[in-house]
């Protein structure tokens, strides 16, 4: 067991992304974190061989990724809102292609430029596809800096096992904060690549080819019938959450990532005040655990979503409780960080009052 | 003629001993989309004996563009990847970074290449990503049938310039040969035609010199082909192999703009 290290939400990223093999990072600087490609930049090379390109563009980089997943190695890019809506474009191919890659987005506060301050405004684009066509990413969200580190495995684990891309939703305040981390040993590089990947014609088998273009209707319904029965198997496998002191709630805060850990420091300074709160995280955005909401839907006063936007996971927070229990909101946005006294107030005028 | 009297004509003269040329396997059977006339076949052609002859056809990938090449891959029997408009020069770093001692080229149309994909392509050859560009040059926008292109001549007519390209208004050709020569991590930039047997045999030698270089690691090599575009030209396919001898080849003039040194 290694022992536990101090380390900065980015460049924990960086480390396990090293760690877990990866093969190559493409990636363009921004705001916040830029320490990302810095760290691989000093890293990464020298120790396992990993390619780490500096590219011209986001949306330069996306494509690099597509090359090189394509190839069968494990490839993961980072960047932020702005760069992330860049990226769009390359995602809706590499969906569709069935490439897995790793792609984490330090959401910072928008739209347009917006701000370098953290946000959870990019939680309709991870989720619901993002660019172009039927498709979703696997949507892991940590929050914590311990959870930058265990998803990046679990992302590229996820990603391979459905040959479908992974976004790790993560905010500015995770990436730029040091907290300590246990990190996992290093793991060996890739030596055998997928049969589908384009390493070059088997001299007794036919070439292969990636590709996102069918241009006959009924083969491109196959196409997309084929990718959503993969998305139901993500749906039916790989929900994850976290829940705490939800048996006897009569409220349930939620929200993810960051949020959702404000949410839980609520939660305790209710609890103090007497008021039964438990809370409910989702770890998958995207598989979203409906079910878990609608099964405390049938036996709560109402469920109190936090988020740092205005409003977006609520929605399917909504979709999950078909009506069976009140659902409140709040939020902030622009790069403003909810307090936890914050929450409780506006808890208590909603629900209280 | 006869039916039958064909029949014992073909018969006769088309066997094993008789055969002066036989497609390489590097090409697939597939029939081609392009229409009658068109260089993309012959390029296609000259760029797939070459990687016969040297013999690379399982260690190479292709990366297929957005434009009438799109469909590349349904002919070229190697490893293919089909990209994003624009963005084949950034999917080849992709697979030539992680796989360097594979042999790796994008095909693509001028605008795939040089309008949407300028950023990609220059940036990938300033960086002297060791792959081959190939450039196929028609003036023309083919698959979304005939729009003005980034390498449109003044003057020449299409339908987003029904009254000629005028460059007050849309600017002049972009010769991204001459650009991407300029960039010292380049190796190897030339500008040759299949319009005519002479020219095809000089394009196939660069596709030769290429991959010769591209084994060397010497750097990018871009080969860009003057080509036709008779339907879009409203050309027969002969008028249009004179519109580009006398129109397209005093433009972008034909020969080497870089060659590696010591060469």
């Amino acid at each position: 067991m290694s022992k536990k290290k101090l380390m900065k939400g980015n460049e924990a990223l960086a480390e396990a992304m090293i760690r877990a093999g990866c093969d190559a990072y493409f990636g363009y600087p921004i705001t916040p974190q830029s320490e990302v490609i810095e760290y691989l930049s000093r890293e990464a090379t020298n120790r396992t061989g990993m390619v780490v390109l500096q590219a011209e563009s986001e949306v330069a980089a996306i494509n690099m990724i597509y090359g090189s997943a394509a190839c069968g190695r494990r490839v993961m890019t980072t960047s932020s809102s702005p760069g992330i809506s860049l990226m769009q474009e390359g995602l809706s191919y590499i969906a569709a292609a069935e490439l897995p890659c790793l792609v984490a987005n330090i959401n910072r506060g928008g739209p347009g430029l917006g701000t370098i301050q953290p946000s959870q405004g990019d939680y309709f684009q991870a989720t619901k596809g993002g660019g172009h066509g039927d498709y979703h990413l696997i949507v892991l969200a940590p929050s914590s800096v311990q959870e930058m580190v265990d998803y990046v495995l679990l992302g590229f684990e996820l990603s391979e096992k459905y040959r479908c891309p992974t976004m790790l939703l993560t905010d500015g305040a995770i990436g730029q904060m040091m907290e300590k981390v246990e990190l996992f040993e290093q793991m060996p590089r890739k030596t055998e690549f997928p049969d589908w990947a384009t390493t070059g014609k088997p001299k007794d088998s036919d070439r292969r080819i990636i590709t996102s273009l069918f241009i006959q209707p009924e083969k491109m319904e196959q196409i997309n019938l084929g990718l959503q029965r993969k998305y139901r198997e993500i749906e039916k496998n790989e929900v994850r959450y976290q829940t705490i002191d939800t048996d006897d709630a009569d409220y349930i805060f939620t929200g993810f990532g960051l949020g959702a850990r404000i949410c839980t420091k609520a939660m305790e300074l209710g609890r103090a005040k007497g008021y039964k709160i438990g809370v409910i995280r989702p770890q998958t955005l995207y598989p979203f655990p409906y079910d878990l909401y609608f099964e405390h839907s049938k036996k709560v006063k109402g469920i109190f979503d936090v988020e740092m936007n205005a409003g977006q996971m609520v929605e399917d927070v909504r979709l999950a409780v078909l009506g069976n229990t009140r659902v409140e909101f709040y939020g902030r946005m622009g790069g403003i960080i909810p307090t936890p006294d914050e929450i409780l107030e506006n808890f208590e005028k909603m629900f209280l009052q | 003629m006869a039916e039958e009297e064909k029949d014992f004509i073909f018969s006769d003269i088309c066997v094993e001993e008789n055969l002066v040329y036989r497609k390489p396997d590097t090409l697939t059977d597939t029939e081609l989309h392009y229409c009658p006339g068109c260089g993309h076949g012959v390029a296609h052609k000259i760029l797939m004996e070459v990687v016969d002859e040297l013999g690379i056809q399982n260690e190479t990938i292709g990366v297929a563009p957005v434009g009438c090449s799109v469909f590349a891959y349904h002919y070229l029997n190697v490893d293919m990847q089909e990209a994003a408009h624009g963005r084949a020069c950034a999917v080849a770093t992709g697979i030539k970074r992680v796989q360097p001692d594979k042999f790796v080229f994008t095909y693509q149309g001028d605008g795939d290449l040089a309008a949407i994909g300028t950023a990609e392509t220059i940036h990938a050859a300033n960086r002297g990503e060791n792959f081959l560009i190939v450039f196929i040059n028609n003036g023309v926008y083919g698959m979304t049938s005939g729009q003005m292109a980034p390498t449109t001549l003044p003057g020449m007519v299409t339908t987003t310039s029904p009254f000629g390209r005028d460059t007050k208004i849309h600017g002049y050709p972009l010769k991204i040969a001459n650009l991407v020569a300029s960039l010292p991590g380049v190796a190897y930039v030339t500008r040759q035609s299949v319009h005519k047997p002479v020219n095809v045999r000089k394009a196939k030698k660069a596709f030769q010199k290429a991959f010769e270089y591209q084994k060397r690691g010497l750097g990018t090599c871009l080969v860009e082909i003057v080509s036709n575009c008779p339907s879009n030209w409203r050309m027969t396919p002969l008028e249009s192999n004179k519109f580009v001898e006398d129109k397209m080849i005093p433009f972008y003039p034909l020969g080497d703009l870089k060659v590696p040194e010591g060469k």
